[in-house]
């Protein structure tokens, strides 16, 4: 069974990997579930497809950062551009140590630190506040430009989801990044095929997804986004990428590990009660971190 | 007072603008030229454009600060985001475009990137107003004011003149949160002299006078002295304040006004509905009611012709200025107040 992941020290802290960097996000996944049932609202599907890649980014030791001096100049950056999974976020950054894991208790709640959707000046970790789609690689592409500006190293992140590709900022932005050749970003697209209303190929046809990335100038990488070591080599051969910005198609399943939300649109904001918070729990080998 | 040029006078009838006779200037060479030194001095200092490179100015910027000039193309939600990642970044960035796409276009970015985010993004909305007249209503930029003085720790300042542009420009780089500032291209004269130095929520007062207020912004302040200067021939002292902050406002101005002349016309290049006017009339009715005229555009778009010609139309002159106070002034002696 899971530790709590929140040791109060981040000196001595090393990254996971193999069965640890699995249980984790499995811990990742409950608890987003369990702050949705808390608040009654949340994006159950899309915190469950994401969170591998979250897992592998903050737990796996791919960012460069540091929960007890978030705001260090040289960090890298992750963008979270599908704001509206906070709850896998939330978890993930309490888990890397950024708050206590008791502040996921106070999801949505009145007044709460955490809001529906990432506020930066609230929660300590979160780089831009999200939540309307398509805001997220714009950012990324001027925290790239102003790392370049600054003779700095740092790398930019930043998660997108499927259906978010719908709004044209992303492909402005995109734009943008293949011009001035931005070798320091990685696009990570939470490929789900699910958005809120119907499955994407259903709503407005996204593929060939790949294909449009590497038109738009991006070093491109297709991969199975619930495969650790597929995530640690993908980013590892962004890293070694040079004069491109890279993009990752993340291949997920909505509502991944809890059996009556896999691939079912209707578990795209769906709110798991007690039972099926237990028997998610169940599917995924962890126990339920806290209840109301 | 502060920098007060006074109109020359006047050998015309009375209410009747006459031609200024003062040199007149393009803001936009005062914002371009000032921000190059604030670049040259701090290496913070960059600039977000949309394709805008001719139109703001910033052709001498680009060459003489290649690696700090970011040119997104025709994007203004992408340039707005991308102010947004420079700043987190630590960077200073001076998002210019002109003011009608940069503000409609961009409005969620500029809500949620740089207002909700606080983000230290400085918006310059060049050409705004009627600047662009004769290219029609697309291209007309009579909302932005409405629009982003209601968006939370977004500071909103008009410059009235090429001075007060430099001064605001100068104080921005020292403002920590993001910041619209309306850069204009409409020939104006000076109002303010080399003395002047701009500060956030304080309006300057231009002229004294005790019977009627005139709160102006922008192009609009020398039209608004040259009215005071026409209605002191008829024997009514008119204060001139000119607003250039709408956000955060002086309120404490515009009180102080209210209880020592009883009468406020506003006037601005924008919407009668929502802009300076609205905000100081919500400042009026919650806590001295007095009347007042709002002079701007009324709820309709604008027909073709010159940006001259549409301020003309709309009464948005030293003579439109003054009926208007006059109108004000003798609605106040029908109830007896005078």
């Amino acid at each position: 069974m899971m530790k709590p992941l929140y040791s109060g020290d981040t000196v001595d802290w090393t990254p996971l990997a193999g069965s640890e960097l699995s249980t984790a996000s499995q811990w990742l996944r409950i608890s987003a579930m369990a702050m949705t049932h808390h608040a009654g609202i949340g994006h159950t599907g899309g915190d469950l497809s994401a969170a591998d890649i979250l897992a592998t980014l903050y737990l796996g030791g791919v960012l460069q950062v540091r929960p007890d001096d978030p705001a260090w100049p040289e960090r890298d950056r992750f963008i979270m551009s599908k704001g509206h999974c906070s709850g896998v976020f939330y978890s993930t950054l309490a888990a890397r140590g950024f708050f206590p894991a008791s502040t996921l208790k106070t999801y949505m709640d009145p007044m709460s630190v955490l809001n529906g959707h990432p506020d930066r000046n609230k929660a300590v970790g979160v780089e831009a506040n999200t939540g309307p789609l398509g805001h997220g690689l714009p950012i990324a592409v001027g925290a790239a430009l102003a790392c370049r500006m600054s003779n700095m190293s740092w790398r930019v992140y930043v998660l997108t989801g499927d259906g978010e590709l719908q709004e044209g900022s992303n492909w402005e932005a995109a734009m943008t990044a293949q011009h001035y050749g931005l070798d320091n970003i990685v696009v990570i697209v939470d490929r789900n095929r699910i958005q809120q209303g119907d499955f994407t190929e259903s709503t407005i046809r996204m593929d060939p997804m790949v294909d449009k990335w590497r038109a738009f100038g991006f070093h491109t990488l297709e991969i199975d986004g619930h495969n650790h070591d597929a995530l640690l080599a993908a980013f590892a051969d962004a890293g070694s990428t040079k004069g491109k910005p890279t993009c990752i198609v993340a291949n997920t399943v909505k509502g991944k590990g809890v059996s009556f939300a896999e691939n079912n649109p209707a578990w795209h904001h769906g709110v798991p009660t007690r039972e099926q918070l237990h028997a998610a729990a169940a599917e995924l080998g962890v126990e339920v971190p806290w209840l109301v | 007072m502060v920098g007060v040029t006074r109109a020359a006078d006047s050998d015309s009838e009375p209410c009747i603008a006459g031609p200024p006779k003062a040199k007149l200037f393009d803001c936009r060479d005062a914002f371009s030229k000032t921000l190059e030194e604030m670049a040259a001095s701090n290496p913070k200092i960059c600039a977000v454009v949309n394709d805008s490179v001719s139109s703001t100015k910033l052709k001498n910027f680009r060459t003489r600060f290649p690696e700090r000039f970011v040119n997104v193309g025709i994007a203004e939600q992408n340039m707005v985001g991308v102010a947004c990642g420079l700043a987190n970044g630590g960077m200073q960035p001076y998002v210019a475009g002109a003011s009608c796409f940069l503000t409609a276009r961009a409005m969620e970015q500029i809500k949620v990137d740089l207002g909700y985010s606080n983000s230290n993004v400085k918006l310059c909305g060049m050409s705004p107003g009627m600047a662009y007249g004769e290219l029609g209503p697309t291209h007309h930029s009579v909302e932005d004011v409405a629009w982003t003085r209601i968006i939370p720790n977004l500071a909103v300042v008009v410059p009235a003149d090429p001075i007060e542009t430099r001064e605001a420009l100068l104080y921005s780089e020292r403002h920590p949160g993001p910041m619209f500032l309306r850069i204009s291209r409409m020939p104006v004269r000076e109002v303010h002299d080399e003395n002047y130095r701009f500060e956030l929520g304080k309006a300057v007062q231009l002229r004294v006078g005790d019977d009627v207020t005139l709160i102006a912004n922008g192009v609009l302040v020398s039209r608004a002295l040259e009215a005071a200067e026409q209605l002191a021939t008829r024997g009514i002292e008119a204060r001139v304040l000119n607003m250039s902050s709408v956000k955060p406002l002086d309120t404490e101005a515009i009180l102080k006004a209210a209880r020592e002349t009883s009468r406020i016309v506003t006037v601005e290049e924008g919407f009668a509905a929502g802009g300076l006017g609205g905000a100081v009339a919500e400042v009026l009715a919650l806590n001295h009611p007095v009347p007042m005229r709002i002079l701007g555009l009324p709820d309709r778009f604008a027909p073709t012709g010159s940006a001259e010609f549409l301020l003309e139309h709309f009464g948005l002159t030293a003579s439109g200025i003054c009926l208007a106070a006059k109108e004000l002034m003798r609605d106040n002696d029908r109830v007896g107040d005078r």
